[in-house]
């Protein structure tokens, strides 16, 4: 159970890698790059790791995120 | 072409390096001697329920020294180049703009920007006032003047956020807060510590930012907190030279009941400083991108 549930989140760490390199709108792939790391998150946690799970979450998903959210708003949505 | 080329060794090699790592992979039936003495030490020695702070904090606690320093630096660094010169500019944009709505007002058009507006209801209240005129009109001008002036101030400010975004950051913030601290304190007990809390501290500090743009952070305030959270960091390093077995060692408080809120010497105290220092820090990076 805990390798099948371990396998899809992997799976999932990967479609979200990849649609974060290959989606054009920059916003979406910056979501994309925050789903892939909430999902590293999660397979820490399956993984026994919960102080790692923890910092991950918040910072991966959360805190870099949204940094990229701010530059991508200075940068004109990154097209100019 | 070529670039092409150098990217599908570049990206052949890295692929190399992995399949001989996923090659030799095997599944470790037994702990390695480093990690077996740490597992067995820790709870021993420092008295720490959960043996990944007491390797953090005191085993390793040099490198999170480090690790600390190293986001100082980043703190330190991103506020050098998002440095915020721009209240001048905006002082010159404004009395700019206030020139020709002077301009305007002597002429009855009316004022196209809501900052002419304003400028040309102030204007006209302080006619009123000499003048002498009713009462009635120059409480009508200065409330005009009032609403104008409310008008000039949402133009500089960002855009408010959406009723769900706010009301959701009153019910979750607390919470988040509370959850950070909680996990900064209790981290020789259960998963966390201070440099986990103090990260979740800061995605709380995040939220208030996004829910209301236009809040300014004390960021002069959090820098001395961060500076001294620092300070007394290393104090305490010291003091473990002094009175225990080296930088950093916690032992020169006493390590108590095993499990007890108050044990593990000085590694509640430490933690707590890491804390208060990797969430002000983060506060201060996410302040400055946003500006």
């Amino acid at each position: 159970m805990l390798e099948f549930l371990l396998l899809l989140v992997c799976a999932s760490i990967l479609t979200a890698g990849f649609l974060a390199v290959c989606l054009k709108n920059v916003l979406a792939a910056m979501v994309a790059s925050g789903l892939a790391s909430l999902f590293a998150a999660v397979s820490f946690l399956l993984l026994a790791a919960p102080d790692v799970a923890m910092a991950e979450a918040a910072i991966g998903s959360g805190l870099a995120t949204f940094i990229f959210l701010y530059a991508i708003r200075k940068t004109g949505n990154g097209k100019g | 072409m070529m670039r092409h080329v150098v990217i599908a060794i570049v990206v052949i090699l890295f692929g190399l390096v992995f399949a001989r790592m996923v090659g030799g992979y095997v599944e470790l039936s037994a702990l390695r001697p480093l990690a077996e003495q740490y597992v067995t030490l820790a709870p021993v020695e420092l008295g720490t329920p959960n043996i990944i702070t007491g390797i953090l904090i005191t085993y390793r606690g040099f490198d999170t020294l480090g690790e600390v320093a190293v986001l100082f630096m980043v703190a330190a660094s991103v506020g050098l180049l998002l440095k915020k010169d721009d209240a001048p500019a905006k002082a010159k944009a404004a009395s700019t703009k206030a020139i020709p709505a002077k301009a305007s007002a002597t002429k009855p058009v009316v004022p196209k920007t809501a900052a002419a507006r304003a400028a040309a209801a102030r204007t006209a209240a302080a006619k009123a006032n000499a003048g002498a005129r009713g009462s009635a009109q120059t409480a009508v001008a200065v409330t005009s003047a009032k609403v104008a002036e409310s008008a000039e101030d949402d133009e500089t400010a960002p855009r408010e956020a959406s009723e769900i975004v706010r009301t959701g950051t009153e019910v979750l913030l607390p919470l988040i807060f509370t959850f950070g601290a909680y996990v900064i304190v209790n981290g020789h007990l259960s998963a966390g510590g201070g440099f986990q809390g103090g990260a979740i501290v800061a995605s709380g500090v995040m939220l208030m930012l996004l829910a209301r743009p236009g809040s300014a952070l004390n960021v002069a305030m959090l820098s001395i907190i961060e500076s001294f959270a620092g300070v007394f960091y290393v104090g305490l390093g010291i003091l473990g030279l002094v009175l225990a077995g080296g930088f950093l060692d916690p032992r020169f408080l006493p390590i108590g009941t095993f499990g007890a809120f108050i044990s593990a010497g000085a590694i509640p105290l430490i933690s707590a400083l890491l804390g208060i220092k990797v969430g002000a820090e983060l506060s201060v990076i996410i302040d400055r991108f946003r500006s």
